[in-house]
């Protein structure tokens, strides 16, 4: 059966008339790269976990592993690829601590969206001086702009937050650059594709 | 993985942009955190008694003031851009236990004796009576 549209579908779902017969069916098509996508989301996911085991000196300062997946995923497979892990990571993550749709789960949100602009941009530098600690480190103060612009617009509309800013641009360098070092160095332990290295 | 990850391995890792980037992103901190951090620095402190402007008084000279209330007097301590209420007729002595106020928009108030020390100048961030 060829699918309903023509480019490929990734994760999407047709719906199927077989013919005169009013005996529609819906049927998932997943492609290799659904299947790749799911599971890096779902690495991601552990990460996300293992991550809010990990206690905080200030709220909203987090480490933010799964990123290491998705500067992974962003020099494997491309922008499309690293957007969607990132953006499941997200929703699949809040539905599982229990916040989607809450305040922290739109923070999250936000902060992905901005980092994916980011690297979006920052994955067209020079590749033979720029790697994924660059993108990294541009990730994560989009991310925490994102974050800050949420905070202010929506959560705490005072200009007080303005004194947190170096707490958090400063946490976002550090865990930037770890985040990035950690992602290069596992990408040059493991010339052969992640997925194969992971199933 | 190998069995043993040495720091040096990680460092190899980072290509002569990416230090460029931690540089810029370093430096751009140091900035915003001099921008942000010192924008409350205050010059005046402004010192009201019963509601009135008592007398508004540059951090820049070391002095004390003594402010009369209903009270008695209480007097007010000037010191390297800092300001304190170091003496007070209060019972609960509050205001004086406050210590320095030093960013623009901290306030210490003996409401016994009405008198208060505002400090002001630079960009007021917040002020602590409504934040």
């Amino acid at each position: 059966m060829t699918a309903s549209t023509t480019d490929k579908l990734d994760s999407g779902f047709g719906i199927q008339d077989s013919g005169e017969q009013r005996n529609s069916r819906i049927q998932l098509h997943t492609t290799v790269e659904d299947h790749h996508i799911a599971k890096m989301a779902a690495v991601a996911l552990g990460l996300t976990v293992l991550e809010n085991a990990i206690p905080s000196p200030l709220p909203g300062v987090k480490p933010g592993l799964a990123n290491i997946i998705t500067l992974i995923v962003l020099a494997r497979f491309g922008w499309r690829a690293a957007a969607w892990v990132s953006l499941l990571r997200v929703v699949a993550g809040s539905l599982l601590f229990g916040n989607f749709l809450a305040p922290g789960f739109f923070l999250s949100l936000s902060g992905a969206l901005c980092s994916l602009a980011m690297l979006a941009l920052s994955m067209h530098l020079p590749q033979r001086q720029f790697g994924p600690v660059t993108h990294s480190i541009l990730a994560a103060f989009a991310h925490i702009a994102g974050q800050m612009v949420i905070v202010y617009l929506w959560l705490i509309p005072h200009s007080g937050i303005a004194y947190l800013i170096p707490f958090f641009a400063t946490a976002a360098l550090v865990f930037g650059t770890v985040n990035g070092l950690v992602a290069a160095r596992f990408m040059d332990n493991d010339d052969k594709p992640v997925l194969e290295s992971q199933s | 993985m190998n069995s043993h990850e040495s720091p040096a391995a990680f460092l190899r890792e980072l290509r002569p942009g990416d230090w460029l980037t931690l540089l810029a992103g370093g430096l751009c901190i140091i900035l915003l955190t001099n921008k942000i951090w010192n924008g409350g620095i205050a010059d005046t402190a402004v010192i009201r008694s019963s509601g009135k402007i008592f007398s508004s008084a540059p951090l820049s000279r070391d002095q004390h003031i003594e402010v009369p209330g209903p009270l008695g007097t209480s007097v007010i301590t000037i010191e390297k851009g800092k300001a304190r209420i170091s003496s007070d007729p209060s019972p609960r002595q509050y205001c004086v236990r406050q210590g320095w106020l030093e960013r623009s928009g901290e306030i210490a108030i003996c409401l016994p004796n009405e008198v208060s020390v505002e400090l002001t100048g630079g960009v007021k961030r917040y002020d602590s009576l409504n934040y």
